[in-house]
C-alpha cells in the first residue's frame, strides 16, 4: 500500500475509533487493536497500546455525558464496584481457559445480544 | 433483590468478560439496559466511567511489561479525541431507542468480526500443528 494512503487510513481510523467510542459509549477498543496492528504493532503491543488511546477518549466522552446530564451517583458506584470485582476474577480466570472457546462464546453472545437489542 | 444488587451483578458479569480481554465494556452496556433496566445513555456513560479505573490498572501492568508504544499512540489518540467529542455530542441528539437499535447493529457487526477472526486463527493454528506433525 502507498504510504500516504496508509497514513490516511490510520488517521481516518483514529477518528472513527473516537467517534464510535463517544457515540456508543464503548467498543472503540475493538476497532483500535486492528488499526494499531495495521500501524505495525504486534498483537500484544496493539492490545496494550489501544488502552492508552481509549483512556483519554473515555475521560473526555464521560465528561461530556456527565455534563449532558447522564449520571446517577448510586448506579455509577454500584457498577464500578461490580466491574472491578468481575474484571479481577476474569483476569485471573483467563490463564485457565481455552482462548479460542472463550472468543467463540463471546462472538456468539455479542450477536445474540445485538439481535435482541435490534428486534426488541 | 434491589435495583442496586442487579446493577452490581450485571456489572460484575460485564467486568468478568472485560477482564478476559474480550472487547471491554461492549457487553456491559446491554447488561445494564436489558438486565438492570437502565436508560441507554446512562448505561453508556457508566461504561465510559467504569473503563477509566479498569484501564489504568491494566495500563500500569502492560507498561511494566514494556508492551505500550507511546510513539504510535500519540497521533491516533489526537485524532481519536476529535472523533470522541463529536460522537459524544451526537449521542445526546440520538434518541434512546434509536441509539439502542444502532448499538445492537454495532454489536452484531463486532460479533461477526470476532467470529471470523477466531475461526481464521483456529484454522491457521490447526494447519501449523499439522505441518509440524508432518515434518517430524
Amino acid at each position: 500500500m502507498k504510504d500516504n494512503v496508509k497514513t490516511g487510513l490510520i488517521y481516518g481510523g483514529g477518528v472513527l475509533v473516537g467517534a464510535v467510542s463517544g457515540f456508543f459509549g464503548g467498543g472503540g477498543g475493538m476497532l483500535c487493536v486492528p488499526l494499531l496492528e495495521a500501524y505495525g504493532l504486534d498483537c500484544k503491543r496493539a492490545h496494550a497500546t489501544a488502552l492508552l488511546i481509549i483512556l483519554p477518549i473515555c475521560i473526555v466522552s464521560a465528561s461530556i455525558y456527565i455534563a449532558n446530564g447522564y449520571f446517577e451517583a448510586t448506579a455509577v458506584l454500584c457498577s464500578v464496584i461490580g466491574v472491578t470485582l468481575g474484571a479481577a476474577a476474569g483476569a485471573l480466570a483467563l490463564d485457565k481457559l481455552n482462548g479460542t472457546a472463550v472468543a467463540a462464546i463471546f462472538a456468539a453472545l455479542m450477536i445474540a445480544v445485538g439481535l435482541k437489542l435490534t428486534l426488541s | 433483590m434491589t435495583a442496586q444488587h442487579v446493577i452490581i451483578i450485571a456489572s460484575a458479569l460485564g467486568g468478568l468478560i472485560g477482564g478476559m480481554g474480550m472487547g471491554g465494556g461492549t457487553l456491559l452496556i446491554p447488561l445494564l439496559t436489558l438486565a438492570a433496566g437502565l436508560e441507554q445513555h446512562l448505561a453508556q456513560a457508566i461504561n465510559l466511567i467504569a473503563f477509566v479505573p479498569m484501564s489504568l490498572v491494566a495500563l500500569f501492568i502492560h507498561k511494566k511489561n514494556g508492551y505500550v508504544s507511546f510513539k504510535k499512540s500519540v497521533p491516533i489518540a489526537a485524532v481519536a479525541l476529535v472523533g470522541a467529542v463529536g460522537g459524544s455530542f451526537g449521542a445526546k441528539y440520538a434518541g434512546g431507542r434509536g441509539l439502542r437499535i444502532a448499538f445492537g447493529v454495532f454489536l452484531i457487526a463486532l460479533g461477526v468480526y470476532q467470529a471470523v477472526k477466531t475461526a481464521v486463527s483456529a484454522v491457521k493454528a490447526h494447519r501449523a500443528k499439522k505441518r509440524a506433525q508432518a515434518e517430524t
